[in-house]
């Protein structure tokens, strides 16, 4: 308990004491400094803090990881190994077969919520109820991954024929004479794969919905109007005016959907544990790092994933450049 | 000094004394009086099997004023992994199996036990077979606190009581089994769905019929890595996997790779029952159905029967090791008080558990004592084949029973499969 309490005042006046501190002494150095100096010197102590977090955290572990990723398996005696473990990466069928997921994931997820998203963005765009509509849509995005990978586990449950199904889905399909269907269990055509990239769709459409549906706000009603009064039927004002007035917001909603696709391990690890071919690149880190105990091919793994965040990320820094300066 | 390096002792001050309080509370003594120390333990018990481990602690702790800080995980694999790289380490903890506990002994975390218990008290109340799991490189590294024996059939013996004449051999099990179905719809209950671990029941399975058919010596190479898979010996048993388990299940495919392992048996208990018998360890008493059923009257068990008469009496068993990582001595203390028959008898007094302490004997029912039979009086004893292999290896045994049992897979591809990862996963 009491060491507890000495932690919990380190942090209450600790913290806050050594900011300041830190701030009143990089002052008095900067008046060390000769006049014309101090102006190039203060922004660099400012920042200093930032910067070493940033290294710290982030800029170490990727070198780290970069270094890693050519040497052998064990944590503690690691030997150097060239590219044997991306070799590895790009010959081993479970991780191509994660990569292909992976794939499916970035086109699936992407596709599916900016599509559903910016159609009901549009359609709620003209009801009284807007608000309430949207904020059903909006309220999956709310729930955590593993909660809603539960929530679907329920939603997917299988139950042999001639038994009451427990599952939401199969008990539907029983109604009509259909099934049981094993949502989860069927590795043909990936069909699991895109049973949980449908779990993804129905939490993060809401997502790409608010934000278009922001957007679209956002455009001048005028615009509008004056293509409606040149002529223009609703579906040309919608595919002339209104989507290339969104192209920017959509092509920023995509990158974000491409990334989390990337990213994706919670639904997979929470409801297939990787198994009927629905193993993904994040889940095979995982497993390589910390349930083999192989540090050289999870570090791999990590940079291949890095290296095809990077274009990505960097198409989103160019996009928001270019919208940033037409302000 | 300075007037500049004046305006920084404040700032110097504040530095060191955070860094001195984060310091502060270390333990420091090695007096024999234990009051107020705490030992830190990892295990893989969760809800009632935690509840039993933290009554089995309480004297202890009551006798030595010292206090247990268990934390439970299901991901045991993964603490040690980074543990172990990190150096943040528990001062005891459960072991995933013999593998790691070799590697983890080899590389200087794990402590010997050779003077922290009493050698000859140990040795002459457990099984030989589990010391010599227990020890590598000549020295105890790891005792089993509880033990469990594998491969036991279950049944309803209201559908039909096998307890007067149990089956001698396989075939007689599946004859008896066909002659006795009745109402049953099916043979086998069987579910192997068992979250990132799913896939387990179904190693089982292939590890009994190795056992039975192949000998205790082809199923120690083959946990080796020197037994290929797709070796006649090893791909025979998954052949009768599939004909004789697989053909008979109750709901199928689907349904066995969709139930969880532990709810695999309610079909037994259902009116008319879905299934006959279940594959399962002695654990499984304290799993679902089980639980609100009477053992003896609603449900039994025979041993696996006998396959290849020459390896008659063999069995596989497995249970929970436990090593020591920081030799504290109320750690020390801990350990060798865990070992002891007084304390196991208060865990298998709750039930679910064997103790590989001879001398513990407080068994509940007719049940338990039955299986602590079995594993005091094992002719061959071995160990849980998946747990004794590398963890990529088993890992991909795992997925492999899953493929399979799902039906998404044929024989011979798993086995062609796991080959590929054999050479891969004993080369490190």
């Amino acid at each position: 308990m009491d060491s507890q309490l000495t932690t919990a005042l380190e942090v209450v006046v600790g913290v806050p004491v050594i900011l300041v501190a830190y701030i009143w002494g990089s002052e008095r150095l900067v008046t060390l400094f000769p006049e014309k100096a101090r102006r190039r010197v203060r922004p660099w102590l400012w920042i200093a803090p930032a910067l070493a977090f940033l290294g710290f955290f982030l800029i170490y572990p990727t070198v780290q990881t970069i270094i890693r990723s050519f040497q052998s398996k064990s944590p503690l005696k690691p030997t150097w190994v060239g590219f044997a473990n991306y070799k590895w990466f790009f010959t081993d069928s479970d991780a191509l077969g994660a990569l292909t997921n992976n794939v499916l994931w970035l086109l699936g997820l992407t596709i599916f919520t900016v599509g559903i998203g910016l159609l009901i963005a549009v359609l709620v765009d003209r009801v009284k109820y807007e608000a309430w509509a949207k904020s059903i849509i909006f309220l999956p995005l709310a729930i955590s991954m593993v909660a809603a990978g539960v929530i679907w586990k329920f939603m997917y449950d299988y139950k042999p024929k001639g038994v009451p199904q427990t599952g939401t889905l199969n008990a539907v399909a029983g109604t009509v004479g259909v099934g049981p269907v094993g949502w989860l269990q069927s590795p043909t055509l990936r069909l699991s794969t895109f049973a949980l990239i449908a779990i993804m769709v129905w939490m993060w459409t809401g997502f790409a919905m608010v934000i278009i549906s922001a957007a679209l706000k956002g455009i001048d009603p005028e615009l509008l109007e004056a293509a409606r009064v040149d002529g223009a039927n609703e579906w040309q004002v919608f595919r002339k005016v209104t989507f290339p007035l969104l192209g920017p917001t959509i092509a920023v909603v995509s990158t974000t959907m491409i990334i989390t696709s990337l990213k994706t391990f919670d639904i997979v690890y929470t409801l297939t544990s990787g198994n009927y071919d629905t193993n993904v690149i994040a889940s095979l880190m995982i497993k390589e790092m910390f349930t083999f105990g192989d540090f050289g091919r999870a570090s791999a793994v990590a940079v291949v994933l890095l290296l095809a965040i990077i274009p990505i990320m960097g198409f989103n820094i160019r996009q928001f450049r270019a919208q940033e300066s037409v302000r | 000094m300075k007037k500049w390096m004046r305006g920084l002792v404040p700032l110097a001050v504040v530095t060191l004394a955070a860094t001195a309080c984060s310091s502060g509370g270390g333990s420091s003594s090695n007096s024999s009086d234990l009051h107020g120390k705490t030992v830190n333990v990892i295990g893989t018990w969760g809800g009632d099997e935690q509840k039993a481990f933290l009554q089995m602690v309480a004297p202890w702790e009551q006798q030595t004023g010292a206090k247990v800080k268990y934390t439970g995980t299901r991901d045991i694999n993964t603490v040690l992994t980074t543990g172990v790289a990190s150096g943040v380490l528990p001062d005891l903890a459960g072991l995933p199996g013999p593998g790691q506990m070799a590697e983890y002994a080899a590389n200087g975390s794990l402590k010997p036990l050779d003077d922290v218990l009493d050698m000859n008290a140990y040795k002459s109340d457990t099984a030989s077979a589990l010391v010599n799991l227990g020890s590598t490189n000549g020295k105890v590294y790891g005792v089993f606190i509880k033990a469990a024996v594998k491969g036991l059939i279950w049944y309803n013996p209201k559908a039909h009581d096998y307890g007067q004449a149990p089956p001698k051999t396989f075939d007689d099990l599946m004859s008896q089994g066909k002659a006795n179905q009745g109402q049953a719809k099916s043979l086998w209950c069987l579910g192997i769905e068992s979250g990132a671990a799913s896939g387990w029941p179904g190693t089982d399975w292939i590890e009994d019929l190795v056992l039975r058919t192949a000998g205790p010596d082809v199923y120690t190479s083959w946990y080796e890595g020197k037994t290929k898979w797709t070796d006649p010996a090893i791909k025979a048993a998954f052949d009768l996997y599939v004909n004789d388990v697989l053909a008979n299940t109750y709901g199928g495919d689907k349904t066995a790779v969709a139930t969880n392992f532990g709810n695999a048996g309610d079909p037994m208990f259902a009116n008319p029952p879905g299934c006959e018998f279940l594959h399962q360890a002695s654990f499984i008493t304290t799993f679902s159905q089980f639980k609100s059923h009477q053992s003896g009257t609603d449900y039994n068990f025979f041993p696996f029967p006998d396959i290849n008469p020459q390896y008659a009496g063999a069995v596989e068993g497995a249970g929970d090791l436990f090593g020591m990582f920081h030799d504290t001595p109320a750690a020390k203390s801990l350990m060798k008080y865990l070992v002891t028959a007084q304390a196991q008898d208060i865990w298998v007094k709750i039930g679910g558990a064997l103790s590989a302490n001879k001398g513990a004997t407080d068994y509940p029912d007719d049940i338990s004592k039955r299986s602590a039979a079995i594993l005091a009086n094992a002719k061959y004893f071995v160990f849980d084949a998946s747990d004794s292999m590398p963890t990529a290896m088993n890992d991909a045994f795992w997925t492999a029973m899953v493929d399979l049992t799902n039906g998404s897979k044929t024989v011979d591809q798993v086995l062609t499969q796991l080959d590929s990862v054999q050479k891969d996963a004993y080369s490190s």
